[in-house]
């Protein structure tokens, strides 16, 4: 099985990558980017039967830091 | 006073940091991030500046979960001294030693450069060589140093005079100017800026050598 693992900063986190990339695109002349906000994917190739509760644990020990990232889970 | 540093994949400020402690009076002793246990007798574990694991998913993240870690944690949860520069501050955030988080910093610049600091308390170990609102120079050499906590942990933070040292002249976006912070029990610090390389007169600049001084004097009387 394969799971899909979106991080994302929390709201309220200063994104300075996601800041740039909206300056940038806003330079580069396209209108009404009005926020950009920078993630990351991860892709995990699972065996057979790993539960959402034990990918979860996944994030929040290593994946996602949950002081100033938060984490979504996609079972593909 | 014995001292432990800690070697990742990617540490460079390993041997820096082995010559400050040596020079001011350590037996120091380099362990391996493969090590499960610290060598016997060790009062002071200094994880040092670099680029442990390639940075890799998060700057410390990897190395935080490496099996050398859970032993620095159980030091520092007995009590023991962890100091943490640079990489080594972003480590000991990842493992929850100290809280809040380094991000990228506000600019997006990688800086290299020596940077004011205040001292903002003499009440620990590493600070006691100066006095409270002294200003000194010490280098930084960091992309991810821009220190983030919600409001709340900021507020504790001074409130409990938590905060080490400020920049006078904050390079990095960090919050409330912080650029090193103490444990609950005052001794564990995370800092940013690099003391051990503002440690020799062939340095230049010789005002970091006053942490390890302090350290020494405190820990060869403790």
């Amino acid at each position: 099985m394969k799971a899909r693992v979106h991080v994302m900063l929390k709201n309220g986190v200063l994104d300075p990558q996601g800041a740039a990339v909206k300056h940038a695109l806003g330079a580069m002349g396209f209108e009404g980017v009005n926020g950009v906000r920078q993630g990351k994917v991860i892709e995990l190739d699972l065996a057979d039967g790993t539960t959402e509760a034990q990918i979860g644990e996944m994030c929040e020990k290593l994946l996602a830091n949950m002081v100033i990232e938060s984490y979504r889970i996609e079972v593909l | 006073m014995k001292a432990a540093v800690i070697q990742f994949p990617g540490s460079n400020c390993d041997r820096d940091m082995a010559v400050a402690l040596e020079k001011s009076g350590a037996d120091v002793e380099v362990v391996w991030h493969k090590d499960a246990a610290l060598p016997k007798g060790v009062d002071l574990v200094a994880i040092p500046g670099g680029f442990s694991f390639g940075d890799y998913l998060r700057c410390g993240a990897i190395a935080a979960n490496s099996p050398i870690c859970k032993a620095v944690v159980d030091h520092a949860n007995a009590g023991g001294y962890v100091l943490g520069v640079c990489n080594g501050f972003q480590v000991l955030t990842e493992t929850g030693l100290l809280p809040g988080a380094l991000l990228r910093n506000a600019g997006l610049k990688y800086i290299c450069q020596t940077v004011g600091l205040k001292v903002e308390t003499s009440n620990s170990g590493y600070t006691e060589g100066y006095n409270a609102g002294a200003e000194i120079g010490i280098p930084i050499a960091h992309h991810d140093g821009n220190y983030f906590a919600d409001d709340e942990t900021i507020a504790r933070l001074q409130g409990d005079d938590r905060v080490a040292f400020t920049y006078t002249d904050n390079p990095n976006g960090s919050r409330a100017d912080i650029a090193g912070i103490l444990s609950d029990n005052r001794r564990v610090l995370g800092m940013m800026p690099h003391p051990e390389r503002a440690f020799e007169e062939a340095h230049g600049n010789t005002d970091g050598q006053r942490l390890f001084a302090g350290l020494l004097s405190q820990l060869t009387t403790a």
